[in-house]
């Protein structure tokens, strides 16, 4: 059986940084890029599967993105599994989550696979979306926020827990084949080898274009989006009072303020 | 008339306060238009809550039984999927809530509907939906529209839009969807670990630590710092997933809020968003961060841009 796990390289912000011409995304030169935390996790619940099952569990990493993206994948093959899935061409900029899941279900339905790991969420958008997207493409059932996973593969059903408001668990069966979207603290991501690494190099990544996966040019980009962005924008913000001073003298005036306030309270 | 219906939730027989909030952010957008506000509830007995949901400016509630008890992702969409299809607003707004993510973004493929989660703001340009969302871990705002969708469903962000206090009079009918057969079931709710004596909710001084303590060993040294100064310990959410601390000294969205705080010391804390949703409100923050650019900076009171570990010593100092 096949577990599929969409990861992605997310954005991180320079300390300063510009808009792109259009203003509708920031300059691609003032982003770093760095795999999901949560897509970490995901990938970590696949990697428990298949070491617990050897090659009856085959675990396949797969991103949509750039030819940079391909570094996520690298990350995650470091720690296991043989090949990859990169899935990127022009029709594709400026994709939404909705967008980007219809292209994971397609990659899902072409590889025949039994689960999807996806995160619940990633730390640069925060959509919490893509992951039930893709099980609203594939019409299979979907649990999200899941903390806890008992799953045999190739069982019928999966035992887990999802993670509720205010710390709050709900036990859940759910039949598979399913897409989970896992929460972090589920388990401890391992950390990859030196020589984990350096096998990941050489192992396959597989390039496919959105007309490898038999979509069309309005199944992807804006087109095939439910959303569109119309422009970014760097919000006024609040910002603290800021307490300068040398190490003693901030915590001086720290101290004078917390003590004025319990006297107050 | 175009129509915006709010999709109200229930957990164990209660409202979920944020579907009050949303039924606000509706009503607030309604005065732009010529738009009539209907609330659904999908819950065992919904009739219960109409009094709760009828707030003033909502012109509808429709009530649904619900053959689970509890949210179940298939007959949400499902049942959802038929109303919608019946009654084709031209806006859908559910809370932001750990449910909708299990099913909302589900829906909209199904139903072919534009979509945008955790948005703030709303309002029609040209008769155009404009809604507004955060990008880059809340550095930038997004504004994003839906061309070429007849319906959009948007969720809502929590403790954006303060709920209608004055009551109205909306008429109130009952939706009967086809039964669906779920494909997960509920088996049962686990309570959060007690803290016994130590309550975060009820804590009116908090001092919070985050990733900057680095390792389980600086734990102490903190909460002796915090006991010392009659400060109640809380974390952010690495802290109680390494095991460092219990969970009932989690503050944030899927921890506690600390709902009775006036200061809250932060510590090494950069405020994710999930973070912030506990703690927000607080009127007095404090917070200590070695990143200038840390969000935790920009709803904080005081800030200092400073080593944690350097602070904290000098600190003891004042406090014996």
């Amino acid at each position: 059986m096949k577990i599929l796990v969409p990861v992605k390289q997310v954005g991180v912000l320079d300390e300063d940084f510009e808009l792109r011409e259009d203003g509708r995304d920031v300059d691609p030169d003032y982003l770093e890029h760095e795999l999901n935390e949560w897509d970490d996790f995901a990938w970590e619940e696949a990697l428990r599967l298949h070491e617990e099952h050897g090659d009856d569990v085959e675990i396949i990493p797969l991103t949509v993105g750039p030819e940079e993206a391909e570094d996520g994948l690298r990350k995650c093959l470091a720690k296991g599994g043989e090949r990859g899935i990169r899935v990127w061409d022009a029709a594709m900029e400026d994709s939404d989550p909705m967008a980007i899941s219809r292209v994971i279900a397609s990659v899902a339905e072409r590889e025949q696979v039994d689960m999807v790991f996806a995160g619940t969420l990633a730390s640069d958008h925060g959509f919490a979306q893509t992951g039930v997207s893709v099980a609203g493409h594939l019409g299979w059932s979907q649990a999200a926020v899941v903390s806890k996973l008992d799953y045999q593969p190739g069982a019928a059903t999966a035992q887990l827990r999802r993670e509720l408001e205010g710390g709050l668990e709900e036990v859940l069966t759910i039949q598979c084949p399913a897409v989970l979207t896992i929460q972090l603290g589920i388990n401890e991501p391992r950390y990859a080898s030196l020589r984990g690494i350096k096998q990941a190099k050489a192992k396959p990544i597989e390039e496919l274009s959105h007309k490898d996966l038999g979509l069309s040019d309005d199944e992807v980009g804006v087109a095939g989006s439910a959303s569109r962005v119309r422009r970014m924008y760097v919000p006024e913000k609040g910002q603290a009072e800021l307490i300068e001073g040398t190490s003693a003298e901030q915590a001086q005036r720290v101290a004078e303020i917390i003590k004025q306030m319990q006297g107050e309270a | 008339m175009a129509e915006i219906l709010v999709i109200a939730e229930q957990r164990r027989g209660e409202l979920i306060g944020a579907s009050l909030e949303c039924i606000a952010a509706a009503v607030e957008l309604k005065q732009q238009g010529d738009q009539s506000v209907a609330v659904c509830i999908i819950a065992p007995s919904p009739e219960i809550f109409v009094e709760q949901l009828s707030a003033a400016g909502v012109d509808e509630i429709i009530t649904i039984k619900s053959a689970q008890a509890e949210f179940q992702a298939d007959e949400f969409e499902s049942t959802l999927l038929s109303l919608i299809g019946q009654r084709q607003p031209a806006l859908v707004l559910t809370a932001h809530s750990i449910d909708a993510w299990g099913y909302a973004p589900a829906l909209a493929i199904k139903g072919g509907f534009g979509y945008a989660s955790d948005v703030f703001a709303m309002r029609y340009e040209n008769n155009e939906l404009i809604a507004i969302r955060a990008g880059y871990a809340e550095k930038v705002h997004v504004e994003v529209d839906f061309p070429g969708y007849d319906t959009v469903l948007l969720t809502v962000r929590g403790n954006t839009f303060k709920p209608v206090e004055a009551s109205g009079s909306p008429q109130v009918n009952s939706f009967e969807a086809a039964p669906v057969s779920p494909r997960s079931s509920h088996e049962e709710y686990i309570e959060p670990e007690s803290g016994g004596e130590v309550d975060i909710t009820q804590a009116e001084f908090m001092l919070s630590i985050g990733r900057g303590i680095s390792e389980e060993d600086n734990v102490e040294e903190f909460a002796e710092l915090a006991e010392s100064m009659g400060f109640t310990l809380g974390c952010s959410r690495p802290i109680a997933d390494n095991g460092w601390l219990p969970k009932y000294r989690q503050v944030g969205q899927s921890g506690k809020t600390v709902s009775n705080c006036s200061v809250y010391l932060a510590l090494g804390i950069s405020g994710s968003v999930q973070h912030m949703a506990g703690m927000k409100h607080v009127a007095n923050i404090i917070a200590i961060n070695t990143d200038p650019e840390a969000s935790i900076f920009n709803i904080a009171r005081y800030g200092v841009v400073a080593d944690i570990f350097d602070i904290a010593e000098e600190l003891r100092n004042h406090f014996d």
